[in-house]
């Protein structure tokens, strides 16, 4: 019986076990050094703020897996010998593969700044940045301030979770503004107002020069690059970004870049070696997205595709049309299609928002064609099948603005923007014309 | 710095937050109005009933308004859950454990031994508790309180005061508003006032809650009802009538537009207490395949139990009097069996292919009935069927699931199994609904396309023990028998995936093993079986 490994037991590698075994009786065995079972990562931060236990981010019961027959075997690959089709564990041990499939995620960036390794640093992404989270800030009297480096999804979710125990926390963001290298101006201006509408010291176009240390080795405090400043914490949060966890593959021949190397049918140069999920790259990025993507949804889509190439139905790897969400403190965020923090040069936005400022959307369309290509959306729920059909039909800017009603998600009773908006669009088209 | 050594084990119960001066103050008062009570129980001798009375009540009342604005209204709007895990009376810890206990056995005073109350027995005047709450009877209905008078006014109190605070914490949720104003209307007017006034007009007429139905009031058709509302003629024959409507048309009706949720979660006392007062506890409710193989097998069981009573107690009295009911015994029992295949026979006609393995369960619980139909006929007297007395039957059901079940269990250990305890493992009523709704509703809880993340909080705060995220992951919309449409599970998710509806029949179930987001072709190739 061909025997699959798979590396990494988060969301692609799970996809893709789940779905070989539907499809096959091939024997699968998963590995992971972090947990003995599936967990929902983008969760975490709730165990921390307790909305839920740790046992609630496990999307199946534990039985789930003896049921399916799925081996799970909790250990460190510290090598892959491809010539003789056999991992290398840190503890000694070996394992042999018919087909290897990599799904090792990502790890959180670290620049070099000094003292980024002392006690009290640490990043937010895995299980045990979490334990350590707990070890160092259980509360505000053992953790007097907490300062958070990097103003990205990862950076506002520990502000919101150091918050919930009335931790005071000072937030450094490299940008002017709160990722507004995705987030178009209006949209990041608003965040930031909310950030500090929570009590959370925000300090914009600020970065990190280094972690000072106390006489155990434990954090002290941060220096600021650009004011000198010194601000007294016990905990510093390193959220500036994700990069692949690839570095034990280093010596395995298996062709590198920032991540591992993929063709669309998420093949490396080695045969019957496979990549998904955060730590592929794609030779050449698939339409705007880009060639490493750390997103949920691409990793179980991955996971979804390589299952199909390994039993037998060799596809490639063909993401439908972006979409993403995420929710910063109060304010949900959906976007589906693109709509650029830098608009391009084709692109022309429609800005809405509303007097309460914590509801604002971000239509894009095409200058010319007036082709619909992207809508950003702040406190209001969306469709997202509508708008993939939309995107699919290629409809223009004024066809969806005339029918967003349609694709509005927002509970029962909820008040309703849509003519706002409309009206708000119309004139702002009458100005312009 | 703490002595308290926190390393990673706190992961489960680390330091909770504490609560602020203002909430110190309020639960002070509120424990004041309760210690009152707990006077009055003791047989405190209050000079002035009255005043006591409306002095514990307020100083309840106050104490948690007070305490539930400062809760909420000095933070933005948002979801509150921070902490709920780490409170001891949230998470099963020693204040859940004895809150569980102290409610418990109120409940088994409340129904077994009212006279440790106060309740007078032989005539004599109510002392204690009861006796405390004799002003307010008297005052609406000009008669002396009982043990079901305190218990009422407890309860719509509970209700109101803990729907307050529900409607701060969701103060950004229209649904979650308008929702708890109904259930507290339905309470206070249907449950409470009305039936008090209905006395005062006509004393003759039976205790009814006219938003409760067969089988959640199973006592309904009792003989002394029907007695009773047979002689008083137009509006004892109007709400006889009323009662039978409810169940065969009007709730069938509302549930096939709304599911439901409009009885369950809109206007339901048992409902009403579970979404207020038993709020803090909905994350409790176990989320195991085995919680539900065992709720399905539960209160399906007491639907036939139920049915199966009430038949029997009817059936026994319709021999007494032929003047007086035209219905015989033997037509009696036909057109329920009647009545049972035609709604057999056409589930499996319509359903059958999509019901698949259930309809085989169905049939057991149809032929039982059925059988007992038959056993009725055979071995039934004016007082007995089955060689037992029906009275006997129907004080069985009136014990163990009536009192036992719904109240004890299914009030008294809130703290430990969560508050839909009883509307998801024994309410004959929400399997009645739950049927109507799995098969012919136009509600469902629509998943948003890809946006899905798995984080769990939908299946934690989800009150009735459905995964709702084993649906949600998999683009799948929620049709669940179980589900009351309370609408916690689109409120709490961070990503906007959840939608309560009602919209067309078809497509409502569309079990995709993909979801949105991938390209068209991958999508036919995984959902090929």
């Amino acid at each position: 019986m061909e025997h699959i490994v798979i590396i990494g037991n988060g969301i692609s590698g799970v996809t893709a076990a789940r779905h070989i075994r539907k499809m096959s009786d091939k024997k699968i065995t998963i590995i992971s050094a972090e947990t003995d079972f599936f967990f929902s990562r983008t969760a975490l931060m709730y165990v921390y703020m307790g909305h839920m236990k740790f046992e609630h981010t496990q999307p199946y019961e534990n039985w789930f897996w003896d049921k399916n027959r799925i081996e799970l075997k909790k250990g460190y690959v510290s090598n892959v010998d491809h010539q003789n089709n056999q991992l290398l564990f840190k503890s000694g041990e070996t394992l042999s593969y018919d087909k290897l499939i990599i799904a090792t995620g990502s790890k959180p960036n670290k620049f070099g700044w000094p003292g980024q390794d002392l006690d009290g640093v640490m990043g937010m992404y895995h299980k045990q940045d979490l334990e350590n989270l707990e070890k160092y800030a259980p509360n505000n009297s053992v953790c007097k301030r907490a300062v958070i480096v990097g103003g990205g999804l990862i950076g506002i979710e520990l502000a919101e979770m150091l918050n919930s125990r009335g931790i005071p926390v000072t937030f450094l963001v490299r940008e002017k503004s709160f990722w507004d290298a995705v987030l178009p101006a209006g949209e990041s201006a608003m965040i930031n107002r909310h950030i500090k509408n929570h009590h959370i010291d925000l300090r914009l176009g600020m970065n990190l020069k280094e972690i000072i240390s106390d006489e155990h080795g434990k954090v002290k405090g941060v220096v600021i690059q650009e004011t000198g400043e010194v601000i007294d914490c016990n905990v510093v949060g390193l959220t500036a970004g994700v990069s692949p966890n690839v570095d034990f593959l280093k010596e395995s021949g298996i062709e590198l870049g920032r991540g591992i190397k993929v063709n669309r049918h998420l093949e490396t140069n080695i045969p019957n070696i496979y990549a998904i999920g955060d730590c592929a790259e794609q030779h050449e990025a698939i339409g705007n997205r880009r060639p490493i993507e750390a997103v949920w949804y691409t990793g179980r889509m991955m996971g979804e595709t390589v299952a199909q190439t390994i039993c037998g139905n060799k596809i490639e790897y063909k993401p439908g049309h972006w979409f993403n969400s995420a929710k910063f403190l109060d304010i949900e965020y959906q976007t589906y299609g693109w709509v650029f923090g830098k608009p391009k040069e084709y692109e022309e936005q429609f800005h809405w928002k509303h007097e309460d400022d914590t509801k604002c959307l971000t239509v894009s369309y095409h200058k010319d064609t007036r082709e619909f290509l992207g809508l950003n959306t702040f406190g209001i729920r969306m469709r997202h099948e509508v708008f993939d059909k939309w995107l699919t039909e290629k409809r223009d800017v004024d066809y969806v603005m005339q029918h967003l009603e349609e694709a509005n998600f927002d509970p029962e009773f909820y008040k309703t923007y849509e003519t706002t908006i409309l009206s708000t669009f119309t004139s702002s088209q009458l100005k312009t014309a | 710095m703490s002595n308290k050594l926190n390393h990673s084990m706190s992961l489960a119960s680390p330091d909770t937050k504490g609560i602020s001066t203002k909430q110190k103050i309020a639960l002070a008062t509120g424990l004041i109005g309760l210690f009152i009570l707990v006077l009055a129980l003791l047989n405190t001798n209050f000079p002035n009933q009255g005043v006591f009375l409306t002095l514990s009540l307020i100083l309840i009342s106050i104490g948690t308004i007070i305490y539930a604005n400062d809760a909420y209204l000095t933070k933005l709007e948002g979801i509150k859950n921070d902490g709920v895990w780490f409170k001891s009376i949230s998470s099963r810890g020693i204040i859940g454990w004895l809150t569980g206990v102290v409610l418990t056995a109120f409940y088994i005073v409340l129904y077994f031994y009212p006279e440790l109350l106060g309740q007078g027995t032989n005539g004599e005047a109510n002392t204690g508790l009861i006796g405390l709450f004799d002003p307010l009877s008297q005052l609406l209905s000009g008669r002396p309180a009982s043990q079901w008078f305190v218990y009422g006014t407890l309860y719509t109190i509970a209700i109101i005061v803990f729907g307050y605070k529900f409607i701060l914490k969701y103060r950004h949720n229209r649904y979650q508003q308008l929702r708890t104003v109904s259930v507290m209307f339905f309470q206070l007017g249907f449950a409470f006032l009305i039936p008090e006034f209905m006395y005062v007009m006509n004393s003759d007429l039976p205790y009814y809650d006219l938003k409760n139905m067969w089988p959640l009031n199973y006592y309904n058709f009792d003989q002394y009802r029907i007695d009773s509302f047979i002689n008083n003629e137009t509006v004892g024959l109007g709400l006889l009538i009323f009662g039978i409507l409810s169940i065969f048309v009007i709730s069938p009706f509302l549930t096939y537009k709304y599911g439901k949720r409009w009885y369950c979660s809109w206007v339901c006392g048992c409902g009403g207490l579970a979404e207020t007062a038993g709020d803090s506890f909905r994350q409790l409710s176990s989320k195991k395949m085995s919680a539900w193989k065992l709720e399905r097998w539960l209160i399906h069981t007491v639907l036939v139990f139920s049915v199966v009573m009430t038949t029997a107690v009817i059936h026994t009295y319709l021999g007494y009097d032929p003047n007086k009911y035209w219905l015989t015994k033997d037509l009696f029992l036909l057109l329920v069996a009647g009545f049972l295949v035609l709604v057999f026979a056409s589930v499996l006609f319509f359903k059958g292919k999509e019901l698949g393995k259930d309809a085989k369960y169905g049939a057991i619980g149809f032929f039982v009935v059925i059988l007992s139909l038959v056993g009725m006929h055979f071995t039934g007297t004016t007082t007995e069927v089955f060689f037992l007395k029906a009275g006997g039957l129907r004080s069985a059901y009136g014990l163990y699931i009536g009192s036992i079940f719904s109240g004890v269990i299914g009030t008294g250990f809130y703290p430990i199994l969560g508050n839909r305890a009883w509307c998801r493992f024994g309410c004959p009523m929400a399997a009645i609904l739950g049927f109507q709704q799995r098969l012919f509703s136009k509600f469902r809880i629509t998943t948003n396309g890809g946006q899905c993340i798995s984080c769990g909080n939908c299946s934690t705060y989800c009150e009735m023990g459905i995964d709702v995220r084993s649906y949600a992951q998999k683009g799948e919309n929620i049709v669940r028998s179980s589900c009351v449409g309370c609408g916690v599970c689109s409120a709490v998710c961070p990503r906007g995936v959840l939608k309560l509806e009602n919209d067309g029949l078809d497509g409502r179930i569309n079990s995709t093993e993909i979801l949105l987001g991938n390209d068209v072709d991958l999508m036919d190739f995984v959902n090929k079986k």
